[in-house]
């Protein structure tokens, strides 16, 4: 037996006041790559209210149609209107493939919907490939199933995950993994206005309260990071971390050990559980190199390690390695900077 | 009667702490040395419920979904405090993906009944998914509220919590029965010194059947005589098996998985051809000249 996927890509776009979240648009320009492969469209689903002049982005980056979901109880996010408005959109255009970034929105979104649709769902998957698979102990060869590649185990290990039931088969991807494409401003598409008809019962959460500070450092653009992990030892000595990033024009990020000192706060944290970069250079201060972290930050360009342990694992992925202590080289490594420059 | 709140748990390999002992030579982690763990997260709900006991005088229902053995962080949980403790075990559950995981729980709680509240961590350190708990709430058909820090207050018929969102807070009002996914938010208790005395003789039934068995001991009688005799006393840890809780035998296990993993590759942190550099003035000048050659910097 042999079973053939059909439908288009889905690209849920997250929102917040209008603003499209980044994540959105980088799977766009994965959605758009995962249909050309397949022979169908990519398409959006955005869902808010007052979203007109808001949604141009998402043709430029490669979708033919956007459903532009409009109702009051669906700004601010709530997750009842939202999965029930979703589900709704998706049996009437059952698409083969759904994406969703791996905010904390989709990641709660994403399993009350899939829960909803007896779908499978795969959660911060890295990658995404369209090849075929073969389920050897229920005897069924599927023809172009999604790969879900993902870190699982603490990221030890990376599992490749095939949804086999019904479409669509829904993951979340996480932020900054898929690259955007140059905009195409020139690209238009379809419009699709919808009003939900939320039931009552979807409509039964009430936001109270909301206190939201715009997030004040975007780590995904900077060229150069410096990194301050636990082996810094003092909030004191993360000083020392700021001020090799501002010598440099760099921006300053953290490993994980370093938030939970209390050193500098999460949206400065690369790695698994933070922010995936690729800067040109990436200087790791006193970062012992967990797998956690070194999945946010090993493609970058040029990575400097220093560590006063000269068998801490950053060394293995670092293309230049400095034994020593941070007191001594940070310093050191300032001046030697302004004197060239 | 009692308002009953129930808080699911689960036994998890220490994926966070990779001892030496973990690693084999091609330096990938060896799964099955990892020493088995209360899932961090999940002690964070079993505070909140814990602390929603104190302040409303409920009743704390916990349960775990794993093999046999998974019973220890249930102890875990009478220790700190929860009335009863539920084991959810059987072969059928095995190789369950989320859907299949979540399907099975809900199973449980319908078994319980009158459940106004329950409370999970956000995510297991095995699989960090996060997905079982909103999976759970569509499941009943209950609103959720996910990443909560603190509940503000609940009457009768509602809840107000504080959960995180991106760059901030919310405070969420829903209607009771809910679901809650907590976060790394409040301080998990110990286990109190009182409550391991007592409850560290809590047992399940595969427990008591192993230790008569161990005393030579197979009576069947003897067997029903213990468990109303621990009933009586607090000390027994339900152990549920599929047909128990009504699952559909299609809907659990693999069976009822949707998700096949097609392949799984160890990470290998890949060894580049590290420039070992000196910490010396002339070593590190010399890399500051190389990196503004290249114009990397600058």
């Amino acid at each position: 037996m042999t079973m053939n996927t059909k439908g288009n890509v889905w690209i849920f776009i997250e929102q917040e006041g209008g603003k499209i979240a980044e994540v959105s648009l980088e799977l766009v320009c994965k959605g758009t790559e995962l249909a050309k492969k397949l022979g169908v469209v990519s398409e959006a689903v955005i869902l808010g209210d007052h979203l007109d002049g808001k949604i141009d982005s998402i043709f430029h980056y490669g979708c033919e149609t956007v459903y532009q979901v409009e109702d009051q109880a669906l700004e601010p996010f709530t997750v009842l209107p939202y999965a029930q408005a979703l589900v709704k959109l998706l049996k009437q255009h059952k698409p083969n493939i759904l994406l969703f970034g791996a905010t904390l929105k989709g990641r709660e979104l994403a399993p009350r919907v899939a829960s909803e649709m007896l779908c499978g769902l795969t959660a911060d998957c890295t990658d995404l490939q369209i090849d075929d698979f073969e389920d050897k102990v229920n005897k069924v060869s599927y023809k172009d199933k999604l790969m879900q590649i993902r870190p699982a185990f603490g990221g030890n290990i990376i599992a490749t995950i095939v949804n086999t039931w019904d479409d669509p088969q829904i993951v979340t991807v996480r932020e900054g993994v898929m690259k955007l494409t140059a905009p195409d401003t020139s690209k238009k598409g379809k419009v699709v206005k919808i009003t939900p008809e939320l039931s009552d019962e979807a409509r039964v959460m009430k936001v109270i309260k909301r206190v939201r500070k715009p997030r004040t450092v975007d780590l995904k653009k900077a060229s150069i990071i410096v990194a301050g992990g636990y082996g810094v030892g003092t909030k004191e000595n993360f000083k020392l971390i700021e001020q090799l990033a501002e010598a440099l024009g760099g921006q300053v990020a953290a490993s994980r050990a370093a938030v939970d000192a209390g050193w500098i706060n999460h949206d400065y944290q690369v790695g698994q559980t933070g922010v995936t970069v690729r800067p040109k250079l990436y200087i790791a201060c006193g970062i012992s190199g967990s797998v956690q972290h070194v999945a946010g930050m090993n493609e970058s360009a040029k990575i400097i390690a220093i560590n006063n342990d000269p068998g801490a694992p950053i060394f293995s992925v670092a293309h230049y390695g400095i034994v020593g202590e941070l007191n001594d080289v940070v310093p050191k490594l300032i001046k030697a900077f302004k004197a060239k420059v | 009667m009692k308002r009953q709140l129930m808080v699911f748990v689960k036994q998890v390999p220490d994926t966070k702490n990779i001892s030496g002992e973990a690693m084999t030579p091609e330096g990938t982690v060896n799964r099955s040395a990892l020493p088995a763990i209360f899932n961090p997260e999940d002690l964070n709900a079993l505070e909140l419920g814990l602390q929603l006991k104190e302040r409303y005088n409920f009743k704390v229902t916990v349960a775990t979904m794993g093999p046999p053995n998974a019973a220890e962080v249930l102890r875990e949980c009478l220790y700190r405090g929860a009335d009863e403790a539920i084991l959810i075990t059987d072969r059928a559950f095995a190789g369950a993906d989320t859907l299949a995981t979540s399907y099975a729980l809900s199973c449980c709680v319908k078994t319980v009944q009158n459940v106004d509240l329950i409370l999970c961590g956000r995510q297991a350190i095995d699989g960090d998914t996060a997905q079982v708990g909103p999976q759970l709430a569509e499941k009943l058909k209950i609103p959720q509220i996910a990443y909560v820090e603190e509940v503000i207050s609940i009457s009768d018929k509602a809840i107000k919590a504080k959960r995180a969102i991106e760059g901030g807070y919310e405070v969420i009002e829903s209607p009771l029965p809910a679901l809650l996914t907590v976060i790394d938010a409040n301080e998990p208790r110990s286990a109190s010194a009182k409550g391991i005395m007592k409850f560290k003789k809590a047992k399940t039934r595969s427990e008591l059947a192993k230790l008569l068995r161990d005393a030579d001991y197979t009576d069947a009688q003897a067997l029903a005589d213990k468990e109303s005799e621990m009933t009586a006393k607090n000390l027994w840890i339900h152990e549920w098996d599929a047909a128990k809780i009504q699952a559909d035998v299609n809907r659990i296990g693999l069976k009822g998985s949707p998700t096949k993993v097609k392949k799984i590759e160890n990470v290998v942190l890949k060894a580049s051809k590290v420039v070992s550099i000196e910490p010396t003035e002339d070593g590190i000048n010399g890399l500051i000249r190389e990196l503004i050659e290249d114009h990397t910097l600058g």
